[in-house]
């Protein structure tokens, strides 16, 4: 028997048997270690007669890959099985609670005004924005509210001085006076923000806030405010139809005035938008008064159009049925974390306004 | 306004019902704003005598009283009120009744262990007036009535309306039935009025003094004669009832319906009680009188008021006195019917803080021409109802009324309006409504009604036309889906992104008052100047926030005594500076109480701390685009912070604008709000005061640059003297070689055994690695020992061996 044979065969019967890994290491070192059986084989070659040394090499690189092959699978073998033993041992009870976490949440207001923004970033308005404080210039004369008109008691206004000329905006009207007094028209704009008039029950709080709209151009007529406003409402309450209603009313800075109720029902105790036969007023609106516009140098032979007000604290309680506005300003943190919104949930017209 | 369907058809011919009259009125501007019912079954209402009164036995407020109701047996009613007395005459109201206020049904009932059977009625109860002072003090006329229903057997609803502040004509029944005839919905009724044709003199002198802002410009006036006041009859009676005012005296309720039927406010004088005429002027300052309200009124100068020879009688168009005025034996009257201007009507009862259905009206602006009308009308009620004899019309004026008149131009109101109408039909809405029309050419020329002060221009009128003609004939123009202009500007973008990362960081957004407790702002303003308000809903809410802490504390602090521990909370928002428009900065402010981590199995307890907060301050301005390695970092804060424990953030070493604020809320204020938390730490974040990003985001995203060639890291560890801060190592550091010093990380900062006293050690550990190539042992060894040498030279540090 060649020496081939004995060393396979001997090594065969030896990796046959139960071996750890040292066991296993040590073959393998006898093998193919610098002195290894096999390698030292390897080394004979040269001297090996030419005739034979073809075939001697061949059955050598057989036994070789043969052996081989054979360690590495009980190598494999037994790390697996390490590996799976070690597993064993490391279950752990994965049902007891993970690392705290804290979410944040966004206001429903802040969300409301985002969304606002969103609808309306779509057909072309832009944000404005305007100071907390104005002045009684930009709050009522500008807008056609003359002094010692009984419009003025609408807005029961928070004064900063003796002389009632600075005061906290009662409205975000005093925004189109702004935009317009530094721009030149067509003037598209909307205007969310603050505002206040000391008032204090359920329903009305001495801060609310309010979106302001503005579309001054060349032809804008009241059909133009019909259209966008039964967008918007459509988009916010994201129904496919909406029952919307234009009335006559009057506000000292746009004639003719309207008021604008949606229709609605009562359904298990909530308010379902847009079906039913009650009305809810949500906003205000009209065509920009000519005497506004002469008060902020546009030419109202050349230039029209519409402004609407609407109080976004009332459209958040709507749409999220949320009943009691105080309850928005007072910061109770339960109430905050039910009615506040992930800051990764942000409105955008692709992704929609909600989830 | 409250109106009723049936006095409604005095004027207004319909066929249509009150379901329809109800659309309709709001589909043209005169908003129904409720709709009550007066009655229900409203005969169970009777009118009733206190035979007797007791105490309650067990309750000191309350009394027990035997009620004659007209039937055999007297009826036992608890009642609470001051007024109830023996002999009284007031409303019962049975078990089984429905009250109109409260919508409630009687059932008898035990109150405090006697039983009840029925209830006295208040007028409030009763919707006949805010009076909920006591029950109703029926007048004693009504002893006839004794066990009859109060209320006439009228089905007609109360219907409210929110007349807008331009309609003054709208504040009398007529004028409602014209916008109403005007739209089609019925036909305005001829009333026929004829004038008083007297040959009577009128003897009592009447004289509107011309003086600098005297608030009366007309003054007309009759005498009557010889009359017999008494209780209205029943027709009248009803009528006031029926929107629920209370009759008082037939010459009182007369001058009242017709103020209520034309909107023609009129004052009766008992003349007799008139020393020599009437003088209407300007009031002296300190001038008295007693109001017909039964207060006295200390009067400023130059109130309109109607006087005679001995002082004031009343003032013109809000209130008459209790001197002049008529009872029920009043022989002789002096009806007043005036014009008064609006803006001295207002400025007088806002003064005086005065509010009567006159004024109301007055401030409006009554109609001009309406005098005479008046006059006609309430003079021969009178003489109907209470005899006697009218003299002469006397008007005196200082001013005559001029009509308005407008061009108009047909083809703006489809200009403004969106839609047609015929000229035909234009023309025939505009008579309706009571203009004067004459065609001129392209043009209508209007002569405006007296008794429509709100028009005076081209888009009055197209408001009357849209108005009337319906608005649900606007058209809805679909909006265009296109955008010529960023919606947000940069800094509204790094407004919502500051807000959306603050939130993401686990603060929940509030949104609180701009105004604050003058207490807690004080905590926190600093060297800002207060802000009052001069009328505040309460004194608790008396000043503009010089700081959003001011509330957020006092938030966070009702939220710990509602049992939560660990709170965060932001809110992005205004802060004053100054009472003027523009004196205010956007904050981001957030404040963290409590814990990070509370003891659980897997994680130990931590309080929040500063450098929770200086990492939610740095990471929310790094993702807003901000370099942190620029950030220098110092601790001069406000004295609201803790002074130790707090710091001042600027974006960069030029140090020109604050960035931000950091740190503990300083522990006396904890103490004095006396709010328990473990730990209380906030930040500011001043958004006018970040520089807007220049880059977009397009811009940035261009260069990308990086290197593949080995890091090493290298640790070191520096004594230095106590007061070396951590960031000078770290600027030290990173000042050697920038191109080679890619990241430096404080690791341990150590104080104590080992270290002498004031001093201490840190360690830090600095990433070096070249963009070019491989640095070698000896690169290394290089850049090492030039580290060591420059900290030490710069910081008098010494490496720790």
């Amino acid at each position: 028997m060649s020496d081939l044979k004995k060393i396979k065969d001997e090594f065969l019967s030896k990796l046959s048997g139960k071996l750890d890994i040292s066991e296993i290491n040590k073959i393998k070192s006898d093998l193919f270690g610098k002195s290894g059986l096999i390698s030292t084989q390897f080394k004979k070659i040269g001297t090996i007669a030419e005739s034979e040394r073809k075939k001697f090499a061949s059955d050598l690189n057989i036994i070789k890959d043969e052996l081989q092959d054979l360690i590495n699978s009980k190598t494999n073998e037994l790390e697996s099985a390490e590996i799976n033993e070690k597993l064993e041992k490391e279950k752990i009870d994965i049902t007891l609670p993970e690392r705290s976490f804290v979410r944040g949440k966004i206001h429903p207001v802040s969300q409301t005004i985002d969304e606002i923004s969103s609808i309306f970033s779509e057909i072309g308005f832009s944000v404005e924005e305007g100071p907390d404080v104005e002045n009684e210039y930009n709050n009522f004369t500008a807008l056609n509210t003359p002094e010692n008109h009984p419009a003025r008691d609408m807005h029961d206004t928070f004064y900063l001085d003796k002389k009632k000329q600075k005061l906290l905006r009662t409205h975000t009207s005093p925004v189109q006076i702004r935009t317009m007094l530094k721009d030149q028209p067509p003037f598209k704009i909307i205007a969310p923000g603050r505002t206040y008039r000391s008032d204090s029950d359920q329903t009305h709080s001495p801060m609310f806030h309010q979106v302001e709209g503005l579309h001054i151009d060349k032809n804008i007529n009241m059909g133009h405010l019909k259209g966008c406003l039964n967008y918007f409402i459509k988009e916010f309450f994201e129904v496919d139809k909406i029952k919307m209603r234009f009335r006559p009313s009057h506000f000292p800075f746009t004639e003719p005035s309207a008021e604008v109720d949606i229709g609605y029902e009562m359904k298990d105790g909530k308010i379902i938008i847009g079906e039913g036969n009650q009305w809810l007023e949500i906003l205000g609106c009209g065509m920009v008064h000519p005497n506004v516009l002469k008060n902020v140098k546009v030419d109202p032979s050349k230039f029209q159009g519409y402004a609407f007000g609407i109080g976004i604290d009332r459209l958040a309680m709507l749409k999220y049925g949320i009943n009691d506005l105080r309850a928005f300003f007072d910061c109770d943190y339960r109430w905050l974390n039910h009615f506040g919104f992930d800051p990764l949930d942000v409105p955008t017209n692709y992704r929609g306004l909600s989830r | 306004m409250i109106i009723t369907f049936d006095w409604l058809k005095d004027h207004l011919k319909t066929n249509l019902k009150e379901k329809n009259l109800l659309e309709q009125l709001t589909n043209i501007g005169l908003e129904v704003e409720s709709v009550k019912s007066l009655s229900g079954d409203n005969e169970l209402f009777k009118v009733a005598e206190i035979i007797k009164t007791e105490k309650h036995p067990n309750a000191d407020r309350l009394k027990v009283c035997d009620v004659n109701i007209g039937e055999n047996e007297i009826k036992k009613v608890v009642c609470g009120a001051e007024n109830a007395k023996e002999g009284l005459l007031t409303i019962y109201a049975p078990p089984g009744a429905i009250i109109p206020k409260t919508k409630t049904k009687l059932v008898v009932a035990k109150i405090r262990g006697v039983t009840s059977y029925g209830m006295l009625c208040s007028e409030s109860e009763l919707n006949l007036s805010d009076e909920s002072d006591g029950i109703t003090e029926l007048s004693k006329e009504f002893r006839k009535n004794i066990g009859k229903s109060y209320f006439s057997k009228s089905k007609s609803n109360l219907i409210d309306l929110s007349i807008t502040p331009n309609r003054p004509d709208c504040l009398g029944v007529r004028g409602i039935a014209r916008d109403l005839a005007a739209s089609g919905f019925g036909k305005l009724v001829d009333l026929g009025e004829k004038k008083i044709h007297s040959k009577n003199r009128h003897t009592l002198k009447v004289k509107i003094n011309k003086e600098r802002g005297q608030g009366c410009t007309a003054f007309g006036s009759c005498l009557i004669t010889n009359v017999k006041n008494s209780e209205s009859p029943k027709w009248l009676k009803d009528k006031l009832i029926s929107i629920g005012q209370k009759p008082i005296s037939a010459i009182v309720d007369i001058t009242n319906y017709v103020m209520l039927d034309i909107n023609r406010p009129l004052h009766a004088y008992d003349a007799d009680k008139i020393e020599k005429g009437i003088i209407v002027r300007n009031s002296k300052s300190g001038e008295e009188f007693t109001a017909l309200d039964n207060k006295n009124y200390k009067l400023e100068s130059g109130m309109c008021v109607i006087s005679d020879k001995k002082g004031v009688l009343g003032l013109g168009g809000i209130i008459g006195g209790t001197r002049s005025g008529t009872e029920f034996n009043t022989k002789n009257i002096l009806l007043e019917s005036a014009y008064f201007e609006p803006g001295s009507i207002r400025n007088t009862a806002k003064k005086l803080n005065l509010d009567t259905d006159a004024k109301f009206r007055f401030e409006r602006g009554i109609d001009p021409l309406s005098i005479e009308d008046g006059l006609n009308k309430a003079a021969k009620l009178i003489k109907e109802i209470c005899g006697g004899e009218i003299s002469k019309i006397d008007i005196q004026k200082i001013e005559t009324y001029k009509t308005k008149k407008i061009k108009f131009d047909p083809n703006i109101f489809e200009k403004i309006s969106g839609f047609k109408i015929s000229l035909k039909e234009m023309v025939k809405i505009l008579v309706d409504l009571g203009f004067e029309v004459k065609k001129d050419k392209e043009r209508l020329e209007l002569t405006v009604p007296s008794w429509r002060p709100d028009i005076s221009q081209g888009v009055d009128i197209v408001e009357e036309l849209v108005r009337i003609s319906g608005y649900e004939k606007i058209k809805f123009i679909e909006p265009i889906k296109q955008r010529k202009k960023s919606t947000l500007n940069k800094y509204q973008k790094l407004f919502h992104f500051l807000q959306r990362s603050v939130a993401s960081k686990g603060y929940l957004e509030a949104i609180t008052w701009s105004f604050t407790d003058k207490h807690y702002n004080d905590y926190f303003r600093d060297i800002k100047k207060e802000i009052k308000i001069i009328n505040p809903i309460s004194s608790e809410l008396g000043v503009l926030r010089n700081s959003i802490f001011s509330n957020l504390i006092l938030y966070i602090n009702k939220n710990l005594d509602r049992g939560f521990k660990d709170l965060s909370i932001f809110e992005i928002g205004p802060i004053f500076n100054g009472s003027n428009p523009g004196e205010q900065n956007t904050v981001v402010c957030g404040l963290s109480a409590g814990k990070k981590s509370r003891l659980s199995w897997i994680e130990k307890d931590r309080n929040v701390d500063v450098f929770d907060v200086k990492r939610d301050v740095v990471q929310t301005l790094v993702e807003a685009g901000y370099n942190s390695e620029k950030f220098f970092i110092d601790n001069e804060t406000p004295n609201y912070y803790h002074p130790g424990k707090s710091g001042r953030l600027f974006l960069n070493n030029k140090k020109n604008q604050i960035a931000a604020y950091f740190g503990e809320i300083h522990p006396n204020i904890l103490k004095q709000i006396d709010i328990k938390t473990e730990s209380l730490v906030g930040f500011e974040i001043f958004m006018e005061n970040l520089e807007l990003p220049k880059k977009t985001l397009k811009d940035l995203k261009l260069k990308f640059s990086f290197s593949d060639y080995q890091k090493s890291e290298r640790d070191f560890a520096f004594i230095v003297n106590k007061e070396v801060k951590a960031q000078d190592l770290i600027d030290t550091i990173s000042n050697v070689d920038e191109s080679l010093i890619k990241d430096i990380k404080v690791f341990d900062v150590y104080e104590g055994d080992n270290i002498p006293e004031n001093q201490k050690s840190i360690a830090i550990s600095v990433t070096i690695q070249s963009s070019e190539r491989t640095l070698n042992e000896n690169d290394l060894e290089k850049i090492n020992n030039l580290i060591i040498k420059t900290v030490e030279d710069k910081t008098g540090a010494k490496i720790r061996s």
